[in-house]
């Protein structure tokens, strides 16, 4: 039992220490890749445009709901002018990159992790090396570097609408004074917030991008190893987003 | 080509849309583009007890109208108070140098500010000058503290004309 769990935990030590060899094989490939823009191009639409509606419709609703939480909380206290800080804050500094990272997980890394994944299982990587095509420049960074852009624009986003998601409700619904929750919002939400809140989410971007398109370059070429590198990519995503969430707020505080 | 072209569109769409929501978030969430810092001021400082927790940033308000904000608060050793240096906007140059400064707060439990009221003086405020008239913050601790002694003392009076046994002479 002992032996076991000790054998796992040097295991996932392994998988760490070959993810972080593999971001640096990937840096080392950027410059060059960067000659291709069109690819690069092409990767920000796949990971960022296409992730647009999920992103749009989930700020949306999020901030609909700390809306309502918000405007239940504070009216207790008689201050419910205070409903824009507290949408702001909260969506800016943590709802926005983390729900968009756990949205971008699923959604874009999922299909980067399967595609490679397929690549793999179909013997197209092999097959560039043959024709002495790196494939990690030609196919692993152009994909890694789109999903690093997109993920901040995409965590600015959702932060934007789920403002206006927190506006729908608390004024429009609640009766929340329009100006009050404006002028609060922009008196306590300090430049330093919304630089958290993107420094969140251009690390994110690497995690998330790193850690899919680890997984499905590594992935069994096998119908089950494909699936089983999707799985992966979203669990560990998750709970590497959550940790390092933790970790940035931590070293924000002043 | 026609493909790549319309994919090249929604890409610098989106990368726009990105932009125009970071921009949005730095400038419209934040009071960073209302500040004063692109306008001229003049600079004057005031001396406080106790500034409670006034910070940086936090409004200088005459009747209720914003005109500055403050800058710096600093510390002076050899009178033991706090030094508040104020940007005033150099549309209010004319301010009584009699005017008093003082600490008010925001709401019943919001940040503090500087209220200025003006005196009487037929000379104005210039750049480096200092308010000497100052008023600290209102520490609702401090207040609590002597309201709960004064009730005690009261009702210790009442009770009877005798003193307090705890109390010493």
């Amino acid at each position: 039992m002992i032996g076991e769990l000790w054998a796992s935990l040097l295991e996932s030590l392994a998988r760490l220490g070959d993810t972080v060899r593999f971001l640096l094989r990937i840096l080392a490939q950027v410059p060059r890749a960067l000659g291709r823009l069109q690819l690069i191009v092409d990767q920000v639409f796949n990971a960022g445009a296409l992730s647009l509606v999920i992103i749009m419709l989930s700020g949306l609703f999020v901030g609909m709901v700390l809306g309502l939480q918000g405007f239940q909380l504070l009216e207790r206290f008689g201050s419910e002018e205070a409903l824009g800080t507290a949408a702001a804050i909260g969506l800016v500094k943590e709802l926005g990159p983390v729900v968009t990272a756990l949205l971008f997980a699923g959604r874009a890394g999922t299909a980067l992790a399967s595609e490679i994944g397929l690549m793999r299982a179909t013997d197209q990587l092999s097959a560039m090396e043959m024709m002495a095509v790196d494939p990690v420049r030609r196919v692993v960074v152009p994909r890694f570097l789109g999903g690093v852009i997109a993920m901040p624009l995409l965590a600015a986003i959702f932060s934007l609408i789920g403002i206006y998601g927190a506006q729908l409700v608390g004024v429009q619904f609640m009766h929340v004074d329009s100006g009050s929750f404006w002028s609060q919002m922009q008196s306590s939400v300090d430049l330093r917030d919304v630089n958290e809140g993107i420094v969140k989410s251009c690390v994110f971007g690497v995690a998330c991008s790193l850690i899919a398109v680890y997984e499905g370059y590594h992935s069994a070429p096998t119908a089950e190893g494909v699936g089983a590198a999707t799985t992966r990519t979203v669990v560990t995503s998750a709970v590497i987003v959550l940790f390092l969430d933790y970790l940035i707020t931590a070293f924000f505080i002043k | 080509m026609r493909k790549s072209r319309a994919l090249n569109l929604g890409t610098g769409l989106f990368v726009l849309l990105g932009f125009a929501a970071l921009f949005f978030l730095t400038t419209q969430t934040t009071s960073h583009g209302l500040s004063f810092r692109s306008q001229p001021f003049y600079e004057v400082t005031a001396k406080f007890d106790n500034i409670g927790d006034l910070k940086v940033g936090a409004p200088v308000s005459m009747a209720g109208v914003e005109i500055g904000r403050v800058a710096r608060i600093g510390f002076d050793s050899r009178d033991y108070k706090a030094v508040v240096s104020m940007h005033i906007n150099s549309k209010f140059n004319q301010i009584p140098t009699d005017s008093d400064a003082s600490i008010y707060t925001q709401g019943l439990l919001g940040g503090k500010f500087i209220g200025l009221s003006p005196g009487g003086s037929e000379t104005f405020l210039k750049n480096h000058d200092q308010i000497d008239f100052t008023q600290s913050a209102f520490v609702l601790e401090n207040l609590i503290g002597q309201f709960l002694a004064n009730f005690s003392k009261n009702s210790g009076q009442s009770k009877s004309d005798a003193p307090a046994a705890g109390q010493p002479k």
